[in-house]
């Protein structure tokens, strides 16, 4: 169940009904999806996709909420994702022995929560006896809801019933949660489905948090990488929650209680946020009314206002060093726009140019000929597409060479994007391999199932996925120069490395305060 | 063919960060509490399945010995193919540890007399297509996919590969610094430290599925080296297999016109491994840039051609599956202490696996949550399996089996891999009806046979300092010190191991 930083393009990757003739006469163009496709949109505003693919009797599908950790309050980065993981905690009528009972203790749980953490924050005057006792109440309350739980009885249902790559994931942008099964489970999984979506219940809410915060030690604080990132986007963005830890900061995801993950479900969890896409050996005619039904259960409400925080213009360029026992790793950013921006294709040029194989311009002067660098790339948007984002630059450096010789060798591959075009060869590529890449993806399910939620949900229509092939083609050298002199300057810069030092002193403490929960 | 790996953090998997939660399924509830009133999911009709035969490809033996499947499929217009060669890094000299790397990577990049591997790269990347080459633990391969159009133009650049390579110096210098890249790096990451050294412990340092490529091992090799292991093991038993929007009958003729004419097969020498198993006790590795610990539990696992493979695997599903075993349920769930926690008996083709557990909690939890996963794997033998588990381990792995083979290139790459190891062609639904037979004796004898917790060794990666309680709380004897310092050539290697 994880945030997904991610990484280049949607776009890349999507276009392409007639690949010059040959796909034209075969079963995958736009055409063909029309015919497969039915969509349709419920009174409470959720939105249905089924994708007939009678291949193999099995389904697989994705449920696309249009809320991440960029809609978390302030104060309460990684709510989004704290609250995916709930959502395999069950229900009213799953994962409980007595739910009436059950509601009772939970809120018990909640008020002696609230007691502890209001005695534990005061600033002055803590009494370490009360908060003792408060601690203890906190963990009673625990216990006697616990009662009342059957462990992990949702997901229980779900493998019994074959379910297959059964996951989530947390981006900034979105969550999204997915799995395949056996055709013949379909009312089943609706049920399932649906039922956490518009029943979810805070369940064992505190030990999933323990589990959380263990995610963020293993993704963030003990992964060179992680710690790399987490302080290369903090320091690129000065007011878009684009710079905040999507999986949180510690002192704040281990203060997230149930009663905000239940009112961040209240507010994105409702029809209008949500599409669910389903793909395989379905007959919309007849899968429909009851999909209709079970998903009907999932409130309605208006559409929750986006997040508005524009990120303002960097003026200033800025510098991360992290000096820690490691290998050395480069990396660069530069502020671009979000994916709607009419350049987005040309984004995706620059990254197929530059990244894409041993034929691309990093790989070539960098690795090749240089011999500097064992990988260097360049892709875009980092790390979401819905707000203005990154194009972000790495490199991990040969041994015996540094990040600065990265920083150089990439500045000099930008400063010839921006002072010469590309080559006619360079461009055909990248809409050949765009077009490509859009017809093999086409071949998986799964992979089809999250684009055409992803799709209906960014752009309100699923044929975007292939009409993004327009965008692709009309993409020239001069764009590309032009947006290559607009985008990478100095002053939109920010660069991030680490230094290789030993450690001399006793280990820094990565570990953050307050744990706030029980053990 | 790959052999399994846990995490693999590479550095060109960089910014994909997406994770998944360990694993996929089993369960273990306390079904004895449940006084649950009503289940609604069970009045949901569960109908019929639809009628599914998976399309097996085409299997054709030639007189040489070289086997070749043709596997149709015309939903996309795209034609992939692959050659696999026997032989791989167990087979290479200890001394050139790495070689068989270097050979997968300088194969592709050096090319061939008739076009060099760069020229090769700029004509298939204009077309959107690829050939490339691997050298793995017991293969090597060449595979490669284009557009249906540019299909035979793709299919002899990959045969002369294969067939007449020209090392080239400069690449393999290229390979050589990407390998020595990877040196160096190798203890940045946690798990990666953990998931090498505890398969270590398991077959031993020397073994030839442990030795790890140094900087001078990877030094020593030569071009003379590339040449004499392609000479070599393209003389073994080849299988090509072919997937994609071809003619069955054009194809057939162009394989056999390009394969028949080589040499008859060799067959490969039987091997002589021996597996000894961990020395029991706790090791640690220090690495002071975290605050988690990464421990890994192992022993010794078994064969897949051992007949209690079936109840091993429901076993399996049992102790470390999912989110319903009984790693998950007690050390995440009801403990809290991680949010990695797996294990189970693993079985390789033709070799036994390790019997590995792994759960990943911050530096004071250590202690608690090795012992919490012990625990467990000792309770395979002292725990009751009930009949509710083992109804629904069964239900998880029976149900998803279809799974296996729902797409026409996974039953492709299954008849490959069982050509490969010499198993028969219908071993899955063999395998499929022993899960289907296993009882709670079965699980119970296996356990006994295959589960020996006083022989299992216990590795912490973390950080020294903050682990309190410490190690010895473990109360497995003396905590014995790793020591991953990485060679520097012109020194003697460091020993893989400290008393």
């Amino acid at each position: 169940m994880q945030s997904r930083l991610r990484t280049a393009t949607l776009a890349l990757g999507l276009a392409a009904m007639a690949f010059a003739g040959a796909a034209a006469a075969h079963a995958q163009d736009l055409k063909s999806f029309e015919q497969k496709i039915t969509t349709k949109v419920l009174p409470n505003g959720l939105t249905l996709i089924v994708c007939e693919r009678p291949d193999a009797p099995v389904f697989s599908y994705s449920t696309f909420i249009d809320a991440g950790d960029v809609n978390d309050p302030s104060g309460e980065s990684g709510l989004a994702h704290m609250f995916e993981h709930l959502a395999f905690k069950g229900t009213s009528q799953i994962g409980t022995t007595d739910y009436a009972a059950e509601k009772v203790a939970l809120a018990k749980v909640e008020a002696a929560n609230a007691a502890y953490e209001a005695e534990y924050l005061k600033p002055v005057g803590r009494d370490p006896q009360k908060l003792g006792e408060l601690k203890k109440a906190f963990l009673d309350a625990q216990t006697e809801a616990h009662k009342y739980v059957i462990p992990n009885q949702f997901t229980e249902i779900a493998d019994r019933n074959g379910a297959e790559g059964l996951n989530a994931e947390t981006g900034l942008d979105q969550t999204q949660y997915f799995w395949s099964m056996p055709e013949n489970r379909l009312e089943l999984w609706a049920y399932l489905e649906s039922s956490r979506l518009a029943d979810t219940v805070p369940r064992e809410f505190y030990k999933e948090r323990d589990v959380v915060i263990e995610e963020r030690r293993m993704r963030t604080d003990s992964n060179p990488e992680g710690r790399l990132f987490e302080q290369f986007v903090a320091t690129a963005y000065v007011a878009h929650p684009y710079g905040r830890s999507n999986i949180g900061w510690p002192s704040e995801v281990s203060q997230i209680n149930a009663t905000e993950a239940m009112e961040f479900h209240k507010k994105y969890y409702v029809g209008a946020n949500i599409v669910v896409s389903v793909v395989g050996d379905v007959k919309a005619s007849e899968a429909m009314p009851m999909l209709e039904k079970y998903f009907s259960r999932v409130p309605g409400g208006p559409k929750p206002e986006e997040m508005t925080t524009v990120e303002p213009k960097q003026f200033a360029e800025k510098t991360v060093v992290i000096r820690d026992p490691n290998q050395p790793i480069y990396m660069e950013g530069y502020h671009r726009p979000d994916y709607r921006d009419p350049d987005n294709a040309v984004y995706d040029a620059i990254s197929d140019i530059l990244s894409n194989g041993r034929v691309s311009r990093l790989y070539r002067s960098l690795v090749r000929d240089q011999q500097i660098a064992a990988v260097a790339e360049g892709v875009s948007p980092y790390p979401g597409e819905k707000y203005p984002g990154l194009f972000v630059f790495f490199a991990a450096p040969l041994p015996g060479h540094t990040p600065q010789e990265m920083r150089d060798a990439i500045h000099k591959e930008i400063e010839k994007l921006r002072s010469a075009e590309v080559t006619d060869e360079e461009l055909a590529m990248y809409k050949t391999r765009a077009r490509a890449d859009l017809l093999r993806g086409l071949a998986d399910s799964q992979g089809l199932a999250n684009d055409l939620a992803e799709y209906q949900a960014r752009y309100g229509d699923w044929r975007e996925l292939f009409l993004q092939l327009d965008k692709v083609d009309k993409v020239t050298k001069a764009d590309i120069r032009r947006v290559a002199n607009q985008v990478f300057t100095a002053s939109n810069r920010t660069e991030a490395w680490t230094e290789t030092e030993a450690p001399t002193a006793p280990a820094q403490k990565t570990e953050a305060g307050n744990d706030g929960g029980a053990q | 063919m790959k052999s399994l790996s846990r995490r693999n953090p590479l550095l060109n998997s960089f910014l994909r960060i997406s994770i998944s939660l360990a694993a996929t399924a089993i369960l273990l509830a306390p079904a004895a509490l449940s006084a649950q009133q009503d289940k609604p999911w069970e009045r949901i009709p569960v109908t019929k399945l639809h009628d599914f035969k998976p399309q097996q490809p085409k299997r054709i033996e030639l007189k040489n010995g070289i086997v070749i499947f043709l596997q149709e499929d015309h939903d996309l217009p795209f034609v992939s193919g692959s050659v696999l060669i026997p032989g791989g890094s167990r087979d290479e000299s200890p001394a050139k540890a790495g070689l068989v790397g270097l050979y997968g990577q300088a194969w592709r990049t050096s090319g061939t007399a008739k076009m060099d591997g760069d020229s090769l790269d700029d004509l298939l990347e204009a077309k959107a297509a690829h050939i490339e080459t691997e050298g793995d633990e017991d293969s090597t391969a060449v595979s490669w996919d284009s557009l249906k159009g540019d299909a035979d133009q793709v299919f002899s650049l990959a045969l002369d590969l294969l067939l007449h390579p020209k090392f080239s110096r400069e690449k393999l210098e290229l390979a050589q610094q990407q390998e020595a890249t990877g040196i160096v790096r190798r203890n940045d990451d946690e798990g990666a430290i953990a998931e090498r050294e505890s398969v270590k412990l398991v077959y031993g340092v020397n073994s030839p599925y442990t030795r790890q490529p140094e900087l001078a091992t990877i030094g020593a090799v030569t071009l003379d080296d590339l040449q004499a292991w392609h000479d070599r093991t393209i003389g073994g038993k080849l299988i090509v297999g072919i997937s994609g929007d071809f003619d069955p009958v054009a194809m057939e003729a162009k394989l056999r016109a390009a394969f028949e004419g080589l040499p008859q097969v060799k067959p490969e020498p039987p091997r002589h491994d021996i597996f000894p198993g961990p020395t029991p006790g706790v090791y640690f590795i220090n690495k002071e840039d975290v605050n988690q610990s990464d421990v890994a539990i192992v022993g010794m696992g078994i064969d897949r051609h051992n007949p209690d493979v079936p109840t091993v695997a429901v076993m399996n599903e049992i102790l470390g599956g999912g989110f319903s075993s009984r790693l998950f349920q007690k050390v995440r769930t009801e403990l809290g202490l991680a949010y990695e926690v797996e294990g189970g008996v693993t079985f390789a083709y033709d070799h036994p696996g390790p019997l590995s557990a792994v759960v990943v909690t911050k530096s004071p939890s250590t202690v608690e949550a090795t012992k919490a996963t012990l625990a467990e794997i000792a309770g395979l033998t002292t725990k009751p399996f009930t009949e509710e588990e083992l109804a629904r381990a069964k239900d998880n792995l029976l149900t998803s089996f279809l799974f296996r083979y729902d797409t026409k290139d996974k039953v492709l790459a299954e008849r490959e891999r069982l050509e490969f190891y010499g198993y028969p062609a219908d071993y899955l639904e063999t395998y499929k009806a022993g899960l289907e037979k296993v009882t709670i004796a079965d699980l119970e004898a296996a356990a006994k046979k295959y589960v020996h917790a006083e022989k299992l060794a216990v590795l912490v990666v973390g950080n020294g300092p903050e682990i309190k309680p410490g190690l010895d709380e473990l109360k497995l004897g003396p905590v014995r010190p790793i020591d991953i310092t990485i060679p520097q050539p012109g020194r003697p290697a460091a020993p893989g191991e400290k008393p």
